[in-house]
């Protein structure tokens, strides 16, 4: 179960797509680092994701965690965003029929689960159809 | 460097074993291990457990375990990279025994799944992904390989029965494996028939839950030579990381860690991928074994969906691949499948691999992998 502490943190990330980048080679991290991955530099500039981009690969979760249980069966891919950001997240507002690979999609705000009757509302990021 | 051989195997049926405990399975398997290499001490040992924690609720188990199998005060650890625990496990004892500061170590691997429900199972799978980018969103472990398997097929135009036949052939080996959790053969109209558990991928992709151990015995070579049994040594040994989080990795259809870990393996035995004869891999999705063997150079890049259908992976053919059945078919306790491929390494280098035993076979490879790639060890056995 989340903590409201462990919830809390990652608000930034999943509220506001605050992300950051390597002032060295300009690598965009989501979420952010303290060292990079690709230069081993350590200086960044704050950002925020790009909000649209297109789908790189999906399925279709028929046996769902248990939170999930009642949206089974929903859609969940990996979208490139427009600054080469790749991120995971569910297709949402979309037949299953019509998704396909490099389908444009943008991000918007959405309840991600709820953890039962009396724990906490969680939210984040889906992908629409653009 | 010492030259470290594997002396003795252990290994007890797998399956949904309701009426034993952790300790129990563990003792059984460690003691056929001691058995098969006539010692009934060891110097130290190291047990590979994803996550005895979440499965069974007790942590500690190294020292558990050392107690249960009679050798407490030796040193014991256990090693955690989620499904490639048990392979980790080798690595370390065998790190161990070459650099002589022990002479006789166990290895082994375990892992009880089936005390929790099938939900608690799932979330506790699901750990070895991340936690808060990916399993957040609704992602599963069968969903993470199905994303790999739907861009496999869009970029290189792998097939559905393709991807069937990899868990036919695998059923056919394990059909003649005794100790497998499903030891029946399997069509590929069964497989497309199997229920959708995330598209593409269907039930009889999937690796089981299973209840299980494996446990090998480590020495330097000499000692192993004046045993009257076939010496078989680790020549190679590789292990690498990347993202967990499947959508960091710049190509999601390649296995970066593996070909990587593999790469080590292949320089330190002085091996190419055409000198393997036997090669078991981690087939915990029938897409997982099409992009291993081509992270690992058997096929190339691209072509890992024909390997099974051109037959060049069964049992008589060029390479043949997941002899023991496989993850799919002899069962994945994740944190035993590691220590398991290596006992079905050595069995066959040996000659004892029953029915499905390839042709005098001398150079073998194994590859355990954790999460959906972040990690992968493999290593290279060669018959003296």
């Amino acid at each position: 179960m989340t903590t409201p502490s462990r919830y809390w943190r990652e608000i930034p990330q999943r509220y506001r797509l605050e992300a950051n980048k390597c002032k060295k080679c300009g690598f965009v991290f989501f979420p952010p680092r303290l060292i990079c991955s690709q230069c081993q530099n350590r200086k960044f500039e704050e950002t925020k994701l790009a909000e649209k981009g297109k789908v790189l690969t999906f399925t279709i979760i028929r046996v769902p965690p248990q939170q999930f249980v009642d949206q089974a069966p929903y859609a969940v891919g990996i979208v490139e965003l427009d600054d080469g950001v790749k991120l995971t997240g569910q297709i949402v507002d979309c037949d299953f029929e019509d998704l396909k690979i490099g389908k444009r999609v943008k991000i918007e705000f959405r309840k991600i689960f709820a953890e039962g009757e009396a724990g906490i509302l969680c939210y984040g990021y889906k992908f629409v159809p653009e | 460097m010492r030259d470290v051989a594997v002396i003795g195997v252990g290994m007890t049926k797998w399956g949904e074993l309701w009426e034993k405990s952790l300790r129990t399975i563990f003792v059984e398997t460690a003691l056929l291990a001691l058995d098969d290499a006539g010692v009934d001490r060891i110097d130290s040992m190291y047990v590979g457990s994803m996550s005895s924690g979440l499965f069974v609720g007790q942590e500690h188990i190294a020292s558990l375990l050392a107690d249960y199998l009679g050798q407490a005060p030796v040193p014991s650890a256990r090693v955690e990279t989620a499904c490639a625990s048990g392979g980790l496990a080798l690595r370390l004892g065998f790190m161990e025994v070459a650099s002589g500061m022990s002479d006789v170590v166990l290895v082994s691997g375990i892992e009880k799944m089936t005390d929790v429900s099938g939900y608690e199972a799932t979330y506790a799978l699901g750990t070895a992904a991340d936690q808060e980018y990916e399993g957040y969103h609704g992602i599963t472990f069968p969903g993470l390989y199905a994303l790999i398997a739907r861009a496999h097929m869009e970029k290189y135009g792998t097939t559905r029965e393709q991807l069937a036949l990899v868990a036919v052939k695998n059923h056919l080996n394990g059909s003649k494996n005794p100790l497998a959790q499903y030891p029946f053969k399997i069509t590929v109209d069964s497989v497309l028939n199997s229920v959708l558990v995330a598209d593409p991928l269907r039930l009889l992709d999937c690796s089981p839950i299973t209840d299980g151990a494996a446990a090998v015995i480590l020495c330097p070579i000499e000692m192993a030579r004046k045993m009257n049994k076939p010496v078989v040594k680790i020549t190679g040994s590789g292990h690498a990381t990347d993202s967990i989080a499947l959508s960091s990795r710049k190509d999601i259809t390649w296995l970066e860690a593996t070909y990587q870990a593999g790469k080590r393996a292949y320089a330190m035995a002085n091996k190419k991928p055409k000198d393997i004869d036997i090669l078991e891999v981690h087939d915990c999705f029938t897409i997982a074994e099409i992009c291993v063997i081509e992270a690992l150079g058997i096929v190339e890049k691209g072509k890992g969906g024909k390997a099974a259908e051109d037959e060049i992976t069964y049992l008589e053919g060029k390479i043949p691949v997941n002899t023991s059945g496989g993850l799919k078919a002899k069962g994945h306790p994740v944190g035993a499948t590691g220590v398991a491929q290596v006992i079905e390494i050595v069995k066959q280098l040996q000659g004892e691999a029953g029915k499905r035993q390839v042709k005098n076979p001398r150079i073998g490879m194994a590859q355990n992998m954790g999460g959906s790639g972040g990690s992968t060890v493999v290593h290279i056995f060669e018959r003296e």
